[in-house]
């Protein structure tokens, strides 16, 4: 009797805990509403990008690749490594084997290395097999110089962010004055010097100064469009769409391919199997086996089918 | 092996005649998942799930075992490796996502598996070790999936084995030297990232033994049946192949491409963003959360918020453990003698309300802890244990059953003339007490 009241005794337990906790929970909170945040009220989702990549189908657009290429060399390369990207993966772009060789040659910073003959830490040119050198020597120089903010490497950044190509984009496009409503509702969320205001953001206020800030900062090649600020920060972020994922042709084309051979083999495993249950479906069809007149039918569907005993 | 008229192996070909006399693995092969296993010709389509349990579990250990050839469990490789598999390695990309994905598909079909069994009584006697052995195989996935999800050293691997291993440090007095035990650290480090790759590489095995001994338990009584009235004669099976070989076959190779279609067209879908940020002991992520099929059990922990004799967070943790550790009595729990929920019109009612729950669960388990999400997530968990462990032993002292069929054949027969009485209660009686 104990024993079987036991199961009783410790549902309510675990049940009357939550309800009370349910119940101081709710009290508290009626009598204590949470204040509301300047972040929820202002922080906004991402704005729609459209990219060549986006859907199953999505191929890289490689002219608006090499365009954002360039201005992540030219501005964001700044500040931002790109340590999990190789030169010579820009051949992925169209650049030739030569193209990538200047390009790693002619980078503005050279690769940490060792003089030959005293081994002392020395630098080098870029070859095109190294990874894009980082801007900064270790993390305490690149807070140094950025009043103590860390600017983080870029190579996943699409893949490390909700909606990933989209909020970079939004991220680059969304600097804006401070919105004088939410200072007057939230004195104390007022962006502190230093820092730059941006809905996009989590928590509003951004250490980084608005990088893309004029049309023709980059000078895109003749046949291209012209460089507007939108225009670049699509740009990039489809650039930066393509470092986190290098191998998202492969994917979508492996993925089509496979997708239709599992098609194929579902549809011929169902016909094999109607077939297979062909006789013992139209055993149970109406009233079921221990019927005669499902026996003669049973008997007449495998004789049809040619199955003996 | 379950019934008497199991078809017996009989070997054609002078080498299988040759090689049963010496070595039966044909013959066991036959009598487990061939012709020599008759099976309830009426199982429907809940029944495929099992053995899509069984390709995924094939399918982790296969892709596990390529990518632990580029894999280094280095608090500061680990990360990279896996971007040098993604990038580098031929097909990383693939065989990395789908091992990702795999991960989301076992626990998918794992959970319709459950819920099937629990729809359908498939706990109750005899099969009270198949179950208890699943739940066992389920408890083993769970910390393989947790270690597994650790090994790439992101931001949610390291801060989720911090929040996970910290659930220790809730017990009084030996909380804390486990858990450091545990880690082999005062935090997780290189001596946790190596003993969790260890070990995640030791327990899919582990799991695999253990389902050679689920499947054995099942033979002996065989496969329960959505009318779950037992096999009473040979027109009531159909033998396991080619009937269900043919009928897990096509269904498996329709599974595995909406699977493929997570793999190749949203790979990233069921992960979290954080985890491509590489681990930052210094800085805690704005929501930590579990990956999606742990979210029930952390809505769970989160939902008891007030010191109530114990502590709120040990209330979390025991409740946590407690919420599986309850399934294991569920054969003694619910004690009506019929098996299945179509012939039980107030369990089924509370199972479809059961399963809405452990929805709402995963919901709160998966948001932020807001006023909100906490409050529903505490009536959503009341429930859970109140179901468990007060409505369905009520449910199955006072619920009057409906007529069972005969037999399962006569079951496909509309206009059931004769009733079976349920196992163990009395004939011509169709209200089911004690």
């Amino acid at each position: 009797m104990l024993l079987r009241s036991i199961k009783y005794l410790v549902g309510a337990a675990f049940a009357g805990v939550l309800l009370i906790s349910f119940f101081v929970g709710v009290s508290n909170y009626l009598s204590s509403p949470p204040a509301p945040t300047a972040e929820e009220e202002f922080h906004k989702h991402p704005k729609h990008l459209a990219l060549a990549s986006d859907g199953p189908f999505g191929r890289f657009d490689r002219q608006q690749l090499q365009r954002g290429f360039q201005v992540y060399k030219e501005v964001c390369s700044a500040c931002h490594s790109l340590s999990l990207v190789a030169f010579h993966d820009l051949e992925a772009l169209g650049y030739s084997e030569a193209e990538v060789k200047a390009i790693a040659n002619q980078w503005q910073t050279e690769v940490p290395s060792v003089n030959p003959e005293t081994g002392e830490p020395a630098t080098r040119k870029a070859l095109s097999s190294d990874r894009f050198p980082a801007p900064y020597a270790n993390e305490v120089a690149a807070r140094a110089a950025n009043n103590n903010a860390l600017p983080p490497d870029l190579s996943l950044m699409t893949k490390a962010r909700h909606d990933g190509g989209a909020y970079v984009y939004s991220l680059l496009t969304g600097f804006q004055p401070q919105p004088a409503e939410l200072v007057k509702k939230f004195p104390s969320a007022k962006t502190p010097n230093g820092l730059h205001y941006n809905p996009y953001f989590a928590n509003l206020n951004l250490a980084m100064p608005p990088p893309l800030t004029s049309e023709g900062q980059v000078t895109y090649a003749p046949g291209n469009p012209k460089p507007t600020v939108d225009q670049m920060a699509k740009d990039v972020s489809a650039f930066l769409v393509w470092t986190a994922e290098p191998k998202l042709e492969q994917r979508h084309a492996t993925g089509i391919a496979v997708s239709i051979f599992l098609l194929f083999a579902t549809i011929l495993g169902y016909l094999a199997y109607q077939n297979i249950w062909r006789t013992e479906k139209s055993v149970v069809r109406e009233t079921g086996v221990l019927d005669p007149k499902n026996q003669a039918k049973t008997a007449r569907a495998r004789g049809k089918a040619g199955i003996t005993g | 092996m379950s019934f008497a008229w199991a078809k017996p192996y009989e070997p054609k070909a002078p080498i299988m005649r040759w090689l049963d006399e010496r070595l039966p693995l044909p013959r066991l092969v036959y009598g487990a998942i061939g012709g020599g296993y008759p099976v309830p010709r009426n199982l429907n389509y809940w029944w495929n799930f099992g053995v899509l349990a069984g390709i995924f579990l094939v399918v982790q250990i296969v892709t596990g075992i390529v990518l632990a050839m580029w894999y280094y469990s280095s608090a500061d490789g680990a990360f990279n490796s896996v971007e040098h598999i993604m990038r580098d390695v031929n097909a990383g990309w693939a065989i990395r996502y789908a091992h990702m994905n795999g991960a989301s598909f076992f626990f998918i079909v794992t959970y319709i598996h459950i819920f099937r069994g629990l729809y359908y009584g498939s706990y109750k006697a005899p099969r009270e070790l198949v179950w208890m052995l699943g739940l066992v195989i389920y408890l083993l996935m769970m910390a393989t999936a947790f270690m597994g999800y650790v090994l790439p050293w992101g931001q949610m691997s390291y801060w989720g084995a911090q929040v996970i291993t910290g659930f220790f440090s809730a017990f009084p007095l030996v909380g804390e030297p486990i858990r450091v035990w545990l880690l082999g650290g005062y935090a997780p480090d290189q001596a946790a990232l190596t003993r969790f790759f260890s070990l995640h590489y030791l327990l899919p095995f582990v799991i695999a033994a253990v389902v050679i001994l689920h499947i054995w338990a099942l033979h002996i009584p065989g496969s329960n049946n959505p009318t779950g009235v037992d096999v009473k004669d040979e027109k009531d099976t159909l033998p396991f192949h080619p009937f269900y070989t043919a009928k897990d076959g096509w269904f498996a190779a329709g599974f595995v491409l909406l699977y493929a279609l997570f793999v190749y067209f949203a790979p990233n879908y069921l992960g979290h963003p954080d985890n491509y940020i590489p681990a930052n002991p210094l800085a805690t992520p704005a929501h930590i959360v579990p990956e999606w099929y742990f979210w029930p059990f952390y809505a769970i922990l989160r939902a008891f918020t007030v010191d109530f004799i114990l502590p709120a967070k040990l209330w979390g943790v025991v409740a946590m453990f407690s919420s599986i550790l309850l399934l294991f009595f569920l054969p003694w729990l619910d004690r009506s003698p019929v098996r299945s929920g179509s012939y039980r019109p107030i369990f089924k009612r509370f199972f479809w309300l059961l399963v809405a729950d452990v929805f709402v669960l995963g919901w709160c388990g998966g948001a932020p802890a807001t006023p909100f999400y906490v409050a529903l997530s505490q009536l959503a968990a009341a429930y859970y244990f109140a179901h468990f462990l007060i409505i369905l032993p009520l449910i199955s002292k006072f619920e009057t059953t409906l007529p069972l069929p005969d037999s399962i054949s006569s079951s496909r027969l509309h206009g059931e003339k004769k009733e079976a009485a349920p196992v163990g209660a009395p004939a011509h009686s169709t209200t089911i007490a004690g």
